[in-house]
């Protein structure tokens, strides 16, 4: 249920996200989700594409700095509460979110959800007790 | 003129001063220092061989990476209990150049001190607000002692506390400030900030140094402050401030020769050049007791003026620094060497030996960035790691080099790589500017 994630480091300078998105684009590689963190120097920008390896291949050989983490992908029930009940199940197991951000799936109803958490294996072990759905890397790549 | 009889003394009577004195030195750091005696032993050299100040250039050069190896006491001529005072600048690496003082030694400090406030027409009458730094740098006690000896009044300010400077610049009545020049001009934009006019106070002349400065800054400074403007120079090793100033004339800074006999070599050969030449700056202490380095080279750029000055001084001029032969920076009057960043970053062991220096002037304050390369190894998907790593290394390079930086990484390969000498310093200041 583990996701692999490519994060990128970049420069606050102008044209550098274009040329992460062309290169990518260029190689027939899909970006199914992506954020941003930004500070007033750099960014990082995470990634979840249809071929993480070929992606980490042409970033690399344009001279792009990468780490390569594991995230969870949560789908959240589409109803008003719904992230609160996963962020709860997550809180009373003390796992820490380092951060997360949502994207909009296309084969799945409703939002889906990133999160990296420091505990990746006790968050899947008990988000799966309380009923939540994971998605799988073929599920995200979809 | 604070000591006129010595300060127009006839050529041939300063030469024939110079000659004694320095006769007596090369025999005392013979006899004292091992170093210099297996030096001059190396060389060929004995004492008695030195018979006029014409012999000066068959004597080995002192360099920087002498005092190092030497750190920190090891060129001292006296024994430490006769040793009253230390100061230290940067060295080159993670160790700084330590130097001493004896009683003696302090009031000939105060004395050339009290001719450059003499230069600039400093009497007991003036109120001098020392704004540059006090502490193991010798730009603040050097000027210090040099005031009291004038018997004007002091005011031990230090440096930055730009509105306490100015409250007490006008509660006071300062009428000579010493700083740094670029700080002279950071406090007249304080000033105007402050709503205060600077036409009512009295200020009425500076004495700047210890950072290269251009006549245009110079223009802006007596502009801003309605005051004149002396360059003084001066580099701890030689002694501190006191070693050489403008006079009113404003024309190249006359060094006190009586106390330090100056050279102008070609820095590639060694060769002495004749006076009007530009080249590397070489003193010679020949009253110090503590320290008397023979034939120091500065790495400063300067020529000596083959003309005498309208001031009546005999005493020869150098030209304002035009350069340096190293890559020395100056940073808010601080020496900065980038090989001492790099140990810096070596030491962190965290990024890459490839990085950038990027100097420019903001609000007439200089400000250093560092560009650091972010390689795979260090780079962390969190912000705050990166963040942590940058304030690391602002922490670490504040703490061993004493300025402040700005941390930026980059990119891996965006700093340029060139063959042989990396091109590691971007100075936009232009500060040598004439």
């Amino acid at each position: 249920m583990k996701v692999k994630q490519i994060s990128v480091f970049l420069e606050n300078k102008s044209g550098r996200l274009a040329e992460v998105a062309k290169l990518l684009g260029e190689a027939g590689i899909n970006i199914r989700a992506l954020s941003i963190a930004d500070t007033s120097d750099f960014g990082i920008l995470r990634l979840i594409v249809n071929a993480p390896e070929q992606a980490s291949q042409v970033l690399k050989a344009a001279n792009f700095t990468l780490s390569e983490t594991e995230i969870i992908v949560v789908q959240v029930p589409d109803h008003p509460g719904g992230l609160a009940k996963i962020l709860e199940v997550m809180e009373s197991s003390q796992v820490n979110i380092e951060y997360m951000y949502a994207f909009v799936g296309h084969t799945i109803t409703g939002a889906v959800v990133v999160f990296r958490v420091e505990q990746l294996d006790l968050a899947i072990q008990i988000l799966a007790k309380a009923g939540i759905k994971l998605l799988s890397e073929t599920e995200v790549y979809a | 003129m604070w000591n006129p009889e010595i300060e127009t003394l006839p050529r041939p009577e300063l030469e024939a001063l110079q000659t004694s004195r320095l006769r007596e030195t090369v025999e005392r750091l013979y006899q004292r220092v091992p170093f210099y005696q297996a030096k001059f032993e190396q060389a060929g050299i004995k004492p008695e061989m030195i018979r006029s100040i014409q012999d000066l250039e068959r004597l080995p050069f002192t360099t920087k990476s002498d005092l190092r190896d030497n750190y920190p006491f090891g060129l001292f001529a006296v024994p430490q209990e006769e040793i009253v005072r230390v100061h230290a600048s940067s060295g080159t690496t993670g160790k700084m150049t330590v130097v001493g003082y004896t009683k003696k030694d302090l009031a000939s400090w105060a004395e050339v001190m009290a001719r450059t406030l003499g230069c600039g027409g400093v009497t007991r009458r003036d109120l001098v607000q020392i704004a540059y730094g006090y502490g193991l740098f010798t730009g603040g006690l050097g000027m210090h002692y040099g005031v009291e000896r004038v018997g004007a009044t002091v005011i031990p300010i230090s440096g930055g506390n730009t509105k306490r400077q100015l409250q007490i610049m006008m509660d006071f009545k300062t009428t000579v400030l010493a700083c740094t020049p670029s700080y002279a001009l950071y406090l007249s934009e304080g000033a105007l900030e402050e709503g205060i006019t600077v036409a009512q106070l009295p200020l009425r002349v500076g004495f700047f140094g210890a950072e290269p400065w251009s006549n245009k800054m110079r223009q802006e400074i007596e502009a801003k402050l309605g005051i004149k403007a002396i360059d003084i120079y001066g580099l701890s090793e030689i002694m501190g401030p006191g070693v050489a100033s403008e006079c009113l004339v404003q024309d190249g800074l006359h060094v006190c020769e009586d106390h330090f006999i100056v050279e102008v070599i070609n820095p590639e050969t060694g060769a002495v050049l004749p006076p009007g030449e530009k080249g590397e700056l070489v003193f010679t202490c020949i009253t110090k007791e503590a320290l008397p380095l023979i034939r120091y080279r500065t790495r400063d750029i300067s020529l000596i003026y083959p003309e005498t000055c309208a001031c009546g001084r005999t005493h020869r001029r150098m030209h304002r620094v035009m350069g340096r032969t190293d890559d020395m920076l100056i940073i808010r009057g601080v020496n900065v060497f980038p090989s001492q960043i790099e140990s810096v970053l070596l030491e962190i062991g965290e990024t890459e030996p490839h990085y950038q220096l990027i100097v420019d002037r903001e609000g007439n304050l200089d400000d250093l960035e560092i560009w650091v390369e972010v390689s795979e190894r260090i780079f962390s998907d969190e912000v705050k790691r990166l963040e942590e790593l940058g304030a690391k290394i602002r922490r670490e390079i504040l703490s061993t080099l004493g300025v402040s930086a700005k941390i930026k990484l980059v990119e891996p390969k965006t700093i340029p790589r060139s063959e042989g000498k990396a091109k590691r310093i971007l100075d936009r200041r232009e500060v040598y500017q004439a």
